[in-house]
């Protein structure tokens, strides 16, 4: 009992060390949403810990306490046993009211997360198997635009997120910014948060959704006001044209070799649906939904061998010279 | 031998024999048949529970072994032991095992053993359809870790969310195998919760009156009821599962007009009842080793029953808390919360009658004892932890984390799995008539209550910073490698206490101690015959006067006389009070349910294949039940 208390008080440490720290932390809470969340979650925490401790503290002193013979089990007296009834049924109203004064102060958070603010940013995010379609939603078709598993949107404001998904289940969940949401199968459903504080929020896919549901990840980028209107427009905008030689000759490939078939790269003639808009691919930090950093060499070896790096994903090898393959590099690394 | 027409043969009864007499013709009466040919026609309780126990239990291994293999996986970031694939048949395997292999069919093994015992019968009622359950239990499990060997074990969750598990995304027979495994956990599940029923209402002694039956007995009946209401509902989940697969329905296809979540409905309805199908039972065996150890009578008999009953209806209104995320109307779910939290309730008060039972008692420290206590430090947090995720906010946070497989296995593991080992260390001693070390039995409990704790404590924290559940590996970054590799360690730890066990029971069932009949002064009827008990489990019938028969009246039961000898005969009677009122003959030992079950068992493997195996499969087995219930001519009941 003692060593797995002290193991607990351990474990309890590093708790309130790591939460600190971590990116993808209940216990991070960076917008009113998830604030809320941690709030209750605190009060669940105490409430849980007295009850368990007032239960285990009633069992040991009822265990170790001084008891005199009893010479046959059924010898039972009239007194104890009335007075325990008085106890037990006590205890169980107490439990109710517990109970339910938990259920009202749970009501009254889930309202605050599902308060439903108008908003100025709707961002639509498409899950596929395993990779974050995003979309940004506007009223007039020319301001909206594609993206893939990198969020950014403003500081202090609602953003609303709509979620569908274009074949199985998935989850959206960034514990920094607010609970989870499924993405349904023929359904849409929404969620809000208001971030509090610019920073990098992590997220990853809750819901088991296959082979590589463990490399669904993406990022929350929480920028200024001014930031975010930048980097719209900037996104907004179709990809630069290729300049110089190398790079037009891996636009080219890019044609050839049938990448525009799932990618789209706007202003060009790669128009596919299946993969990930590529349009702004070099702004981007990661690639392969969270998997690796985005840069050249990783870029490489996920082209060279995707399969490698997340088996099961729907990403064709491709069998490429090393000249095609930094014609390729080159041209990918343009798109700014 | 001839009979004359209006001058039926007297038959032989119990009361004209001695006792040893009696004893030699009943046993004649009741044996299994010898041979290997003859075990196989075992309608014996005792035999297929012994069977339906050590099944289950080689399957608690094979889940455990994947447990291990999950936490090597996870010891560290990026681990490369186990590839995507086949960790996520791995998980699938261990979840599915653990439910529909292990922890539903103990549970029942253990009642199909000792209610009738405890309910002081001969036979449990419907023996052959006992049989035929067993067998339908033992196929279903193979056909699965057969699968599972051949690299088609399923790998889409034990839940198999649509469309994952539909034909597009699981293009192989992955799904299928996982579906079918279910028609037949459940074939035999609802087989034995028949017979419990019908045995707890009609078989029960003279004299054992509603207020008088074991708790375990009562625990069993609810969970009895629970899964005739509950198992059918994933009864239509899978079996439109598989029209989906095989014959190109669209219950679950969106694209034309079919709906997702109707699937998450369905597998809920019945998930979260199979909880407490799990939980109850183990409930009731506190409540037995409580009141043995603590030498006094369970606190509040009727609190508890009543707490038990309300907990089988309660838990048929809990399963949106599993959809919480899914985007269902806020008022509608936050109605789940309340009532979610609120069965709390009856355990809460169950939990407060043991307190008041070890408060009052006299408690003797024996192994069972031990585990009932690790129960009360696990169980208790468990529930509590079951109080968090029922609130929808904080659901939201936890749901598919680790906080939620920490929760879950703090309720399960700690709410029927110590209880269950406790129970072993209590009965093996009826079981075999010997006892279990008490040495090892220490060292089993110590190393399984630190190892458990250490395991699965850890996952709360790893849930709450982010990780998920059912992924394969994470990377370093996310700073959950030393928690995940405390929690190695703790599984490991906890595995050794499983080896222990069995180390313990091998050495025990040969060296043990001689038991004796009553080697705990316990109180109820499975105490009062012999360990192990004969065939016929009572020499003459017992009557009871009082809800703990064996401590008012010591060794002089009084007993009901005037069965037959001279066939199989048990004693029916009034389901409130136990009024005796008939003699009833109970079935000879028999191949047909073995042969049945082959049968249905090549019916179900093959229609996973061609929906034309429901035509050729079905005649085969309308020759084995032919056969099964041909008549044999047995004389009517008798008044």
């Amino acid at each position: 009992m003692a060593l797995s208390l002290r193991s607990g008080l351990a474990v309890a440490a590093a708790c309130v060390l790591s939460s600190c720290t971590g990116w993808q932390s209940s216990f991070n809470a960076q917008a009113a949403q998830s604030e809320e969340i941690k709030r209750i979650l605190l009060i669940f925490i105490v409430v849980c810990v007295v009850v368990w401790v007032v239960v285990m503290l009633v069992l040991l002193f009822g265990l170790t306490r001084p008891k005199g013979l009893r010479e046959q089990p059924l010898d039972l007296r009239e007194s104890f046993e009335h007075r325990a009834g008085s106890v037990i049924l006590i205890a169980g109203i107490a439990t109710t009211i517990t109970v339910l004064a938990l259920s009202v102060v749970s009501y009254g958070a889930q309202r605050t997360v599902f308060a439903n603010d108008p908003s100025q940013v709707t961002v639509k995010i498409t899950g596929h198997q395993w990779w974050w379609e995003v979309q940004y939603q506007a009223d007039s078709p020319h301001l909206s635009f594609t993206t893939a598993n990198e969020i950014r949107v403003p500081v202090g404001q609602p953003i609303t997120i709509q979620l569908e998904s274009a074949d199985v289940i998935h989850s959206f969940w960034v514990p920094s910014l607010t609970g989870k949401m499924d993405l349904i199968t023929g359904q849409q459903n929404t969620l809000q948060f208001t971030a509090k504080n610019p920073g990098v929020y992590r997220g990853q896919c809750a819901e088991f959704c296959g082979a590589q549901h463990a490399h669904m990840a993406f990022t929350v980028r929480v920028l200024s006001a001014d930031e975010y209107r930048s980097w719209r427009d900037h996104q907004n905008q179709s990809a630069a044209s290729p300049s110089d030689p190398l790079s037009i000759q891996g636009e080219q490939l890019f044609r050839g070799r049938g990448c525009g078939l799932c990618h789209t790269i706007r202003g060009t003639l790669a128009g596919g649906q299946l993969g990930p808009d590529l349009t702004h691919i070099a702004s981007r930090e990661s690639i392969a939904a969270g998997t690796l950093p985005q840069n050249p060499g990783n870029l490489a070896a996920w082209i060279s061998d995707p399969q490698h790096i997340k088996p099961g994903n729907l990403m064709p090898k491709m069998s490429l010279r090393s000249h095609e393959m930094i014609a390729i590099l080159h041209y990918l690394e343009q798109l700014q | 031998m001839s009979e004359v027409a209006g001058d039926p043969r007297r038959e032989l009864r119990d009361n004209e024999l001695e006792q040893s007499e009696l004893a030699a013709l009943l046993l004649r009466l009741w044996s299994t048949p010898s041979g290997w040919l003859g075990r196989l026609t075992s309608v014996d309780h005792k035999v297929i529970g012994r069977r339906y126990i050590l099944t289950s239990f080689a399957f608690l291994v094979l889940g455990g072994l994947l447990a291990v293999l999950m936490r090597l996986q996870l010891s560290g970031a990026e681990q490369k032991l186990l590839s995507p694939d086949l960790y996520n048949q791995v998980f699938t395997m261990h979840g599915s095992t653990m439910m529909f292999l292990f922890a539903v069919p103990v549970m029942e093994a253990f009642a199909v053993y000792f209610v009738p015992l405890m309910v002081g019968t001969r036979n449990i009622a419907f023996p052959r359809l006992n049989a035929f359950s067993y067998w339908m239990f033992l196929f279903g499990g193979c056909f699965l870790w057969i699968a599972f060997v051949f690299n088609a074990g399923p790998d889409i969750g034990w839940f198999a969310y649509v469309p994952l598990s539909s034909l597009q995304y699981n293009p192989t027979k992955r799904a299928d195998v996982w579906a079918q495994m279910i028609t037949f956990t459940e074939v035999a599940a609802l087989a034995v919760a028949v017979e419990i029923v019908v045995t707890v209402f009609k078989q029960r002694a003279v004299g054992m009156t509603l207020d008088r039956i074991p708790i375990f007995v009562w625990a069993m009946l609810v969970t009895s009821f629970l899964v005739l209401f509950a198992m059918p509902s994933v009864m239509i989940a899978s079996t439109t599962l598989i029209l989906d697969r095989l014959v190109n329905t669209h219950f679950y296809d969106t694209a034309s007009g079919g709906n997702v979540l109707l699937w998450q409905h369905l597998f809920w309805f019945f998930g979260h009842p199979e909880v407490y199908i799990i939980f109850i039972p183990g409930t009731g065996m506190v409540s037995m080793i409580i009141a043995a150890f603590a030498r006094r009578p369970v606190f509040g008999y009727t609190m508890i029953v009543l707490s038990l009953i309300a907990t089988g209806f309660l838990s048929f209104g809990l399963w949106v808390h599993h959809m919480f995320v899914t985007g269902l109307p806020q008022l509608g779910a936050s109605m789940f919360t309340a009532s979610s939290m609120l069965i709390a309730v009856p355990s809460g008060l169950q939990i407060f009658c043991w307190l008041a039972t070890l408060w009052d008692g006299r408690p003797v420290y024996r192994t069972p004892l031990f585990f009932v206590l690790g129960f009360f430090v696990i169980f208790v947090l468990g529930g509590l932890s079951g109080v968090m995720v029922a609130s929808v906010p904080i659901d939201m946070q936890v749901h598919d984390t680790y906080f939620v497989v920490a929760h879950f296995h703090y309720v399960l593991i700690g709410g029927a799995v110590f209880p269950l080992i406790g129970a072993v260390y209590y009965w093996f001693p009826k079981i075999t008539g010997r006892m279990l070390s008490e040495t090892l039995g220490r060292w089993n409990f110590w190393l399984a209550f630190i190892g458990f704790n250490v395991a699965f404590f850890p996952m709360h924290i790893l849930g709450l910073i982010g990780m998920p559940r059912r992924v394969y590996t994470y990377t370093p970054e996310m700073g959950w490698d030393h928690l995940n590799l405390l929690s190695s360690a703790g599984a490991a730890v906890f595995a050794a206490s499983f080896a222990l066990l069995i180390a313990n029971v091998i050495r025990s069932l040969r060296h043990g101690e001689l038991a004796g009949d009553n080697p705990w002064g316990a109180s109820t009827l499975e105490w009062a015959t012999s360990s192990p008990p004969p065939p016929y489990n009572f020499s003459r019938t017992p009557v009871v006067t009082h809800r703990d028969p064996l401590w008012a009246d010591g060794d002089n039961l009084r007993v009901v006389a005037g069965l037959s000898v001279e066939r199989r005969e048990v004693l029916l009677s009034s389901i409130a009070d136990a009024e005796p009122h008939t003699r009833e003959a109970s079935p000879e030992p028999s191949i047909w349910p073995l042969l049945t079950a082959i049968a249905t068992t090549i019916f179900f493997i093959g229609s996973i294949f061609t929906p034309w195996a429901v035509v050729w499969g079905t005649p085969p087995i309308a020759v084995a039940l032919i056969g099964w219930f041909w008549p044999t001519g047995s004389k009517e009941d008798e008044e």
